[in-house]
């Protein structure tokens, strides 16, 4: 369902970010996007949510060709993406359930909807205890739940996270796959970008490496590094 | 409307230099349409006089009478006999008829045509045609009078225009600087909006809201200013200097508040537009 033909992305200050890149994934994958730090991973993940658009070459969502979207048809792309931000991006003058509540508010769901959805999709986050509490009051991996509950609430096609365990302790961590994983199995395509090597080795998952903006090892059932 | 309470004194502020500015485009709007009506008045009493050769026949004065009613822009024409003439004179000069004296054995006034143009500009044009004509002796109009009229008339029109532009454009500005305050204390949620898939519409809608309320109420107050202002002037002119006459017409005045209202709409529409232009970029 997202296809990349050949996609090279240069940015005005001449930095090559990708570098014909191709590759394809497909609905329900969980696929994690390893390398180091500047390698092109949120470049890739900008352009699928176009955020930026590629220099060279083509990128496909769901068939459609996303730097040809007219500026008007990229809120509707971006409404098939769950984005979870290494950062939250939560709103902090409002409460988890309003935060959630907001993502479905954007798009003009309407009041009974959101009331039914939002309390469903924190449950299965394992939040339903903290609908009225102010992300402040929250530690980062449940600041990150709410977050991934954000995503999910519009039921998209696809979970992009960014680093999503960055900012989180082992433990929390696994707590957290788990919970992609969950996600994963009911049916949602799953791209998780991370450095947690422990993580990727175990998990057992596609493993797509980007190195100096070239893809450099696509495996499925694959591990971090074996040169490292 | 939280953001208008939140940045409540910036909101205050906006609002009363958009109706200052407004209160200031309402009275020139006023003066001007005064003024205008007063050059109207002057232009319609503008005449010229074609001064017809001694001894025509009536046919000629028939034939001189249709070339004249003939040239575009003549919106009247009368024959003034020499008798009329000199009756007029005597009327015009009642207290002094002793200077008349000499003239009752003999009239030595022309024939003349008085004629009217539709509009002070066409003045010129028609009186070098009328010239051309046969059998017409002489044609009078106040040439330097006219010619000065029409260029002041035109000039005051240009200046006013400009003025109004100017002060529009400051009320855009002060609108879209405060709008942007506002924009600016939330660019987390609206860059959280539109990465969620918010359309631009949907994010723009408040401020636009914000800005046109903003706008409206500037004007309300400058509306209400303006009108009571000049009601209170008409009524207090009319038994001070009832010789000069404003418009007191209540629907033109009406057409004037509501085209305040209209712009400060306008105004608060166009500035919140600008000011959220920049963070809508993708």
């Amino acid at each position: 369902m997202i296809n990349f033909y050949n996609v090279t992305k240069l940015y005005p200050n001449g930095v090559k970010a990708l570098n014909d890149v191709s590759l394809s994934i497909c609905k329900g994958e969980f696929v994690f996007l390893v390398g180091p730090s500047g390698a092109g991973k949120s470049t890739l993940i900008k352009i699928i949510f176009r955020e930026e658009l590629p220099t060279r070459g083509q990128v496909l969502f769901g068939g459609k060709n996303v730097a040809r979207l007219r500026p008007r048809e990229v809120p509707y792309l971006r409404r098939k993406i769950g984005m979870v931000f290494q950062d939250f991006r939560l709103l902090s003058q409002k409460t988890v359930a309003e935060n959630v509540a907001f993502a479905m508010e954007v798009i003009s769901a309407s009041g009974k909807d959101i009331k039914k959805r939002v309390p469903e999709v924190l449950e299965q986050v394992g939040l339903k205890d903290k609908l009225n509490v102010l992300p402040k009051e929250l530690s980062g991996g449940e600041q990150q739940r709410v977050c991934i509950a954000r995503a999910l609430v519009n039921s998209p096609a696809v979970l992009i996270a960014d680093e999503p365990t960055g900012n989180l302790d082992p433990d929390t961590a696994w707590g957290l796959m788990e919970l992609l994983e969950e996600i994963n199995k009911a049916g949602t395509t799953v791209i998780m970008s991370t450095h947690a090597r422990e993580i990727v080795d175990v998990m057992k998952k596609r493993v797509v490496a980007i190195s100096q903006g070239k893809i450099s090892r696509d495996e499925e059932c694959g591990v971090y590094c074996d040169e490292l | 409307m939280q953001s208008i309470a939140r940045n409540s004194w910036i909101s205050l502020a906006s609002i009363g230099t958009v109706s200052v500015s407004l209160i200031i485009v309402g009275v020139f709007t006023l003066v001007f349409l005064n003024a205008n009506q007063f050059t109207q008045g002057l232009e319609s009493g503008l005449e010229i006089r074609a001064i017809l050769k001694n001894e025509q026949s009536r046919t000629d004065l028939n034939r001189i009478n249709y070339s004249i009613e003939s040239i575009s822009g003549v919106s009247f024409v009368e024959f003034i006999s020499k008798n009329q003439a000199l009756e007029e004179m005597k009327e015009s000069l009642e207290n002094r008829k002793e200077i008349l004296e000499g003239l009752q054995s003999e009239n030595p006034l022309p024939d003349a045509f008085k004629v009217k143009a539709e509009t002070p500009e066409q003045i010129v044009p028609i009186a070098k045609e009328i010239e051309a004509i046969e059998g017409v002796e002489q044609v009078i109009y106040g040439q330097s009078f006219v010619e000065k009229l029409v260029a002041a008339t035109r000039w005051i029109r240009y200046a006013g225009a400009g003025l109004l532009g100017i002060l529009c454009l400051a009320a855009v500005f002060l609108i879209s600087t405060t709008i942007k305050m506002s924009v600016f204390a939330r660019r987390k949620e609206i860059e959280i909006m539109v990465l969620l898939g918010a359309t631009k519409w949907f994010v723009r809608f408040p401020y636009l809201l914000e800005g046109m309320i903003l706008g409206f109420l500037g004007s309300l107050l400058s509306g209400l200013v303006v009108g009571a202002g000049y009601l209170s002037l008409v009524n207090h002119l009319d038994q001070a200097l009832p010789f000069v006459s404003l418009i007191t017409d209540k629907l033109v005045v009406l057409k004037v508040l509501g085209g305040i209202v209209g712009v400060g709409l306008l105004i608060g529409a166009i500035g919140s537009t600008m000011s959220i232009r920049k963070f809508l970029k993708t």
